[in-house]
Order: structure tokens, then sequence, then C-alpha cells
């Protein structure tokens, strides 16, 4: 009894992992005890996501050894890993979304009854998980399409736990969730806790971190830092360890960036100025305006109508009523081209789908928007191209500094710099910026949110999208709230809380 | 020597050599050439110019293909071009002179041109899925090449046309040096613009490339207007290389070997990075392979038996699940008999 909790669940001794140009892991350690929420922290590009991916069978690891149960493993295909009771729900869920609910979460281990399907069973068994989850509310027969990523991600969780894993891992599993739901996922972990299931957390909220785990592993730029139980470290040595920088330098990274607020006084005409815009389906009936030199905040709850909001303003959905103005005139947005043309630049919140090009270089997908803009016969000079890219590697500190890198092998957040990178180079005028700093550690966030206060500076017009309240306050000069697809006040933001926005968010309030 | 096997036109280029290699040892003068009234002949040259048609046409394929599309109507192209430019030299009232040739050859280029707008016009502005989209025409291209000939297999005598499939320039066959400007063309035209990499983008991720404000539309129509261009050039070449236009007849399965060709070449189907050196090899492979069935005296039975096994390993080889197998089995003799094997290669 006492040798089996003794033995870890998952043991990884020594694992290095390298991809051309980058060193992804490095002699780490890990270990998984059963009954223990284990979190894993680190940086952008510590090796957080690779050393996940080498337990999960998706990259053989290099050298190393992996021992699940002290057995060891060699897992070389996600299946393997899965059939040793490993897990996983990743940041961005990957179920199918054009089938159900139902289907989702027995995928391959349908019920069945004379050598075909019994769907009847598969409704029961779908709503038993469900249950048990105490997500009764989802009908076991909508499409996955059909939920928001946030009840997607539940029903990723469900299909683990109608799988009896023995090892569940959660890779930033709340970054799009709202409080609500967070602990609706906190309660359920408790609970696969106690029924002896290890569970490996990684998420850039600290104090998530800290509500949730028992023990985290440190990793620091593909090395170990070390292993702590969560009540032995402090949240300041924590980070120092995740960055490995001392105290004094995180305190000056930590302050936050006061914004000198612009002027949109009279007489000023706003860079753009939209009317009663709207789109079946979408959002309904928005005014909104955006000043030169201006930081709009667009709060509101996930689903609630910031993207689609987005969305329009940049042409890649048409607006099917309402008007736009920019610098005064009126102007027809209808392609994702014409807004480009008018200067407007968007982030979307989805980096893998709608932003990489995974195939591609740094290079390549950092000059990507301004080659577009020339057309395909004016390519840019590959000394230009050079220059670019060099002085944006330091710029936004781009890790690996190597601009023939594959981006798809960066991490999250120095992903999310090139494709803020591949904007700036633009020049825009108005950016719109969709969970910019989704997913991404804190040093990376900070650095973020002074360059969207810089650009500002320099006269640039900025529309900023964020599910953390506390970030959208500190970098807007205004706060737009959208509630169920409709934009329901604006808040000058000169001391307003997060209570506040909240108040409005929740009462809906004029 | 390890990084040079990660190359990815490492396994087609070996593909190559050993066939290459294997016909050497069969037919010991396989590699000799020689020169003959100022022309070069040879079996290399035989297989340059008889590949010259699958070449052409693979290439623009290749570009097709890495827009995530492909083109099918090629082998229709192939047989209106021959047909348009048979029958308008035919009917002319002087068949046999070079303004004549060239003029029919621009009547199958425009052709050409037209089916290729035709094509992208179907998959960009449509939105036609591609392999139905050229289906169409590659149905309906054969019919049309019929009805331009009459049904007949329409016989040309003019010399200057000839001399597109069966003439000789600076002691080379044209056909050979047409399919090598094409290239050049192609190559050009891709990495010194920016087209390249548009196509690159276009094809990996579709959604992203048009958020960044990419004209994917006009790309698409680039590439098959391209591939029809290619098609037509290859078709003028097989129509010359016989003095007649078949409309049934001329490159018909040709589609085929050029998409083998892209595949084989390592542009993946799936869209995305392509290689136009390695449609070029893989090209090479599959008219070296009928080369070798000749020369090992192969029963026609079994021809196309030893083809598809060729085919098979090198697409193999290429296979990332494949080559993780092989270097497994690579990896499991004993670390002892590793280090042996090092220090004899390090000798």
């Amino acid at each position: 009894m006492r040798m089996n909790e003794i033995v870890p669940v998952v043991e990884m001794t020594d694992i290095a992992i390298g991809f051309p140009g980058v060193k992804a892991l490095d002699g780490v350690d890990f270990r998984l005890f059963q009954g223990e929420v284990h979190a894993l922290m680190g940086e952008n590009g510590a090796g957080k996501s690779t050393l996940i991916k080498a337990l999960t069978g998706v990259y053989a690891i290099d050298s190393g050894t992996i021992t699940v149960l002290g057995e060891p493993k060699r897992f070389s295909t996600p299946g393997e890993s899965q059939a040793a009771g490993i897990s996983t729900v990743y940041q961005e869920v990957n179920l199918c979304p054009n089938l159900t609910v139902e289907e989702n979460v027995l995928l391959g281990r349908e019920p069945r009854r004379r050598g075909s399907i019994d769907w009847k069973g598969v409704r029961t068994r779908t709503r038993e998980v469900l249950a048990e989850l105490q997500l009764d509310h989802i009908d076991p027969g909508s499409l996955l399409s059909t939920h928001s990523i946030a009840v997607q991600q539940l029903i990723a969780i469900a299909r683990s736990v109608e799988i009896n894993a023995k090892v569940l891992i959660l890779d930033e599993p709340t970054s799009s969730l709202d409080a609500d739901e967070v602990r609706q996922l906190f309660r359920v972990i408790r609970d696969l806790r106690n029924r002896r299931v290890a569970i490996l957390f990684v998420s850039h909220f600290l104090e998530q971190v800290y509500e949730i785990s028992d023990r985290m592993t440190v990793l620091r730029n593909g090395k170990l830092v070390g292993e702590y139980l969560t009540r032995d470290l402090s949240r300041m040595s924590l980070i120092s360890k995740m960055i490995g920088k001392d105290m004094e330098a995180l305190a000056e990274l930590d302050q936050a960036p006061a914004r000198t607020r612009a002027s949109n006084g009279a007489g000023v005409t706003p860079f753009i100025e939209a009317k009663g815009l709207g789109r079946k389906g979408s959002v309904s009936n928005v005014d909104l305006s955006i000043y030169p030199g201006e930081v709009v905040g667009l709060a509101g709850l996930l689903g609630a109508g910031r993207t689609e909001i987005a969305r329009l303003f940049f042409g890649a959905d048409k607006a099917d009523e309402g008007s736009i103005k920019i610098k005064g005139a009126g102007q027809r947005i209808r392609s994702p081209r014409t807004a480009i043309d008018k200067h407007i630049g968007f982030c979307s919140e989805d980096r893998k789908e709608e932003g990489l090009i995974g195939e591609l270089t740094v290079r390549d997908n950092l000059v990507l928007v301004m080659q577009a803009s020339k057309g395909w016969a004016r390519r840019i000079p590959r000394r230009v191209q050079d220059e670019l890219v060099a002085e944006y590697i330091e710029a936004l500190d781009i890790r690996p500094a190597n601009p023939d890198a594959l981006i798809k092998n960066l991490s999250g957040g120095n992903q999310q710099k090139v494709l803020l990178a591949r904007w700036l180079v633009t020049h825009p005028e108005l950016l719109i910026l969709d969970e910019p700093t989704r997913g991404i550690d804190i040093g990376a966030k900070t650095q973020i949110q002074k360059l969207v206060n810089k650009l500002a500076a320099d006269g640039m017009s900025i529309l900023f999208i964020s599910s953390e309240l506390e970030e959208v306050l500190r970098v807007s000069d205004r706060v737009a709230v959208i509630k169920d697809r409709a934009l329901v006040a604006e808040i000058n933001n000169d001391d307003v809380s997060v209570e506040d926005v909240m108040t409005v968010i929740a009462g809906g309030a004029q | 020597m390890k990084s040079l096997l990660k190359h990815r036109l490492a396994w087609p280029v070996i593909a190559l050599a050993a066939l290459l290699l294997l016909n050497q040892v069969f037919k010991p003068d396989f590699m000799s050439l020689r020169m003959q009234d100022g022309h070069l002949y040879g079996s290399l040259i035989d297989i340059m110019r008889n590949g010259a048609p699958t070449i052409l046409i693979a290439l623009g394929m290749t570009l097709v293909i890495a827009t995530r599309g492909i083109d099918l109507s090629v082998g229709a192209v192939v047989a209106i071009a021959g047909a348009a430019s048979c029958a308008y030299i035919a009917a002319s009232p002087e068949p046999g002179s070079p303004v004549t040739a060239a003029t029919a050859v621009l009547i199958a280029v425009v052709a050409a041109l037209a089916l290729g707008v035709w094509n992208g016009f179907l998959v960009s502005t449509i939105g036609v899925q591609p392999i139905i989209a050229t289906l169409v025409l590659m149905t309906a291209g054969r019919g049309v090449a019929q009805l331009i000939t009459g049904g007949q297999i329409v016989s040309v005598s003019n010399d200057s046309y000839k001399s597109i499939g069966a003439g000789y320039l600076f002691t080379l066959p044209v056909s050979i040096l047409i399919t090598a400007a094409v290239f050049a063309l192609a190559a050009v035209l891709t990495r010194r613009t920016a087209l390249g990499t548009l196509i690159e983008a276009v094809g990996i991720n579709p959604v992203a490339s048009r958020l960044a404000g990419l004209r994917a539309r006009n790309i698409i129509w680039i590439v098959y207007v391209f591939s029809a261009v290619c098609a037509a050039i290859a078709g003028l070449m097989i129509s010359s290389n016989v003095t007649a236009a078949d409309a049934n007849n001329a490159g018909l399965y040709i589609e085929m070997d050029a998409i083998l060709a892209v595949v084989i070449g390592g542009t993946s189907l799936a869209g995305g990075r392509y290689t136009l050196v390695g449609t070029v090899v893989g090209a090479f492979i599959i008219q070296t392979l009928t080369t070798t069935v000749y020369t090992l005296g192969i029963p026609p039975e079994v021809t196309l038996v030893f083809k598809a096994l060729v085919v098979i390993t090198v697409c193999l080889l290429q296979a990332p699940k494949a080559r993780n197998l092989l270097s497994r089995l690579k990896a499991a003799p004993k670390p002892a008999a590793q280090e042996a094997a090092k220090e004899k290669v390090a000798i």
C-alpha cells in the first residue's frame, strides 16, 4: 500500500527534445503522483508544451526515459500514450466540431450491440458522464460546434472521465473560461483528484495555480529549475524562478504602465466611427468610435459578441446593416483586403487557425501582410526583409532569434509576438487585438501591454479585447461593454474598478 | 551525410540514381552519349525527350497542388491544344509555312489561357472543389477536342511545327530546351517574386492568408492558368512529334503521371510547401522506369506491377511513418555494434 504511493504514476527522467534551430527540452526530470494536482510552470518557450507532447506521444524524445507506474514506456503516437491511461485536454480543443457531443465523448469506444453502435447506450452513457460533472444542461445530441470553446473544453474533460484516465493533462484549460466556468472546472478537478487521478495542470493564471495545485515543477528555457510544494513557494519566488530574474527586476516589470489619456474632445475626428453596425446572427446596432491615439477596450463575457465586432470592423465578416466612417468619410469594408488598405490591422484570438502559416518561417510570417499588400509581383527584397525581421525580433524579444525557424516550432507567446510584428511592420492606424495575451506568460504579457501603450502614444488607435477585465482596465482609455451581442455601455476609464464593469455586465444598466 | 539524407529531395534523387545504375548494369552503354549529324543521341537524351510532356504538366500541377488544388483537366487540354493547332494547319491555305505553324501555336496557347481561366473561375470565384471543377473539363474537354477534329485523326505536314516535338537546336532536342525554359520560367516566376511564398501560404492556411489580406483568388487563378498553358505546350509537343492530333488518345492518363511525379518529388497533396526540382526528379523517375522495363526485358504483362512496386517504394521512403520505422530498425542493434559501425564510417 505504502509502496504504491511512493511509485509515481508518471516519471520522466533526463528528457531531451530538439527541433531544427531550437533545443526545446534539455535534461528535464518530471514526476507525477496519484491524487495530486501538479502544476507545470514556466514562461512561453520554457518547454511546458513540449514536455506535455513528449508525455502524450506527439513528439518522440531524443533521449531520456519515461515510466508509467514503474514500467518503462516509449510513446511514439498519441494512441500509445492514451492506452497507458494518459488523457489530454489541449489549449486548442481537439475534438471533432462536426460531430455531436455524445459522438465526441464516446468516439472510438461506442457501446455496441450485435456489432453495430448502440445509440441508445451512447446517449445514456453520455448523460451519465455529463451528470457526473454536473453538466446536465448540455444536450448530448447537439453538434459540438454549436457550443462555446469553454463548453467544448468541458466536453473534452468529460471524454477523459469516460475513459477512466489515470492521468489527466489540462493544458491552459482556463484561458477561455469565465469565472463561473473556472469554478465549475475546479470542482471537477478536485473531484477527480479525490478519485486518485493524477492531474497535470498548466496555466498562466498564478492565482488559479495556487488555488488548485498541490505541487509544481518549474521549467526555464527548456531546462528544469526545480520541483516544489505549492504551499512552500511564494508567488514572488515562483515568478523569479520562472523568469530567472531577481525581485527588483520583477517589481519593475509588475508595475502597471501608467497611461496618459488620449484627448478625444470636440473637434477631433475619430479614426473610425461605426453607426448601427450589425450582421444577421452576429451582433446588432453597434455604435463605436475610436480616436487616434486612443485605446478602447471591449469588455464582456466570452461569446458576448466581442470577436464579432472586431471581425465586422476588419471586414472578416461583412456587415449587413449600419455604416462605417473612416476619418470622417463613409466607407464600405468588404473584406480584410479593403480593411488593410484603409490601414486597419487585426490580430485574431485564434492563433493557430487564423494567424499562423505554420509551415513557413518566422521571416515569411512576419512580412506576410506587407507582402500581400504589395502584391505577388513586387517581392520585398531579401535585404529589407532581413532588416525588418531583425528589428522586430529584437524589439519584441522573439525567441529563438532565428528568422529561419519554422513558426510552428515556436512557443505560443513567441508566435503571438511574430503575429503582432506582422501588423506592426505595416504601420496600421487602427490595430484590433483580440485576446493578444491569452495563454502567454507574465513577462510577455507585460511586454505586450507596454507595447500597446507605446503604440497609442505614437498615435495609433487600438481596439483591445481581453477576457481579463484587469488587463482591459489597465490599458484602455475607454471601455465598451458588450452583453448579449450588443453594446450596452461605454465607460470612460478613470478610476473604474473591475467591480464597476462587472456590475454593468451583470446588470446591463445603460 | 546524415543531414544530407534528411533533405527532402534525398530519396527521390537516390531512387533515380539507383534506377539509372540498374540500367547501366544491364546495358553497359546506357549512359553513353554520341554525336551524330550534329545531334546528341543516347538513352539519357531519350528519357529526357520522352519525359518532356510529363515534366511540363507536372510543373504546372505542382503549383496547383501547392494551393491545395488539383488539375485533372490537363490531359483534355493536351488533346484540345493538339486538335486546335493541327486543325488550323490542315485547314489553312499554306499548310507548310512557318507563319501557319506560329499561328497554330498561338491559337493553342490562347485556348489554354481560356481553359485555365475557366478552371480558375470555378475554383476561386464559384468555390467548386478543385477535383470536381477540373473533372468538368477533363470529361468535356475530350469532347471539345473531338468536335474540333471532327472525330478524325488530323495529320499535318509542316516542318516548323514538327520541330517542336522532333526537332533539334544546339545539338539538343527542341522539346528538352522548351521544357528547360518553362522550368526556368516557373522557378523565376515563383522564387524571384513573392508568388511562391504566397502560393504556399494559401495552401498551408487559407483562412489566415485571407485575414493577412492575401488575394487568394488571383493566386489560384494564376496557378490554374499556368497549369493549362503547360498542358497546352505539352499537347503541341505530343502532336508535333507524331505530326497528328488524336483527340481520343493524346495525353490520355497523363494527369495521373503528372500527379505521381509531383508526389514522388516530395510535394504533399495536402498543399503547402512545394519543390519544382523534386517534381522534375519525380517525372524523370517515372520516365526512367518505362525505359528500364525495356532494358531489363521485362515481359509486358509484368510491366505495370514492376512500375507499381518502384512507385510504392519511393512513396514509402518519403512517408514520415515509414522513415521512423526504418530509423528504429537501424537503432535496434546493440550500442557496441553501433560504436563499431560508427568507426567504420569514420575510416
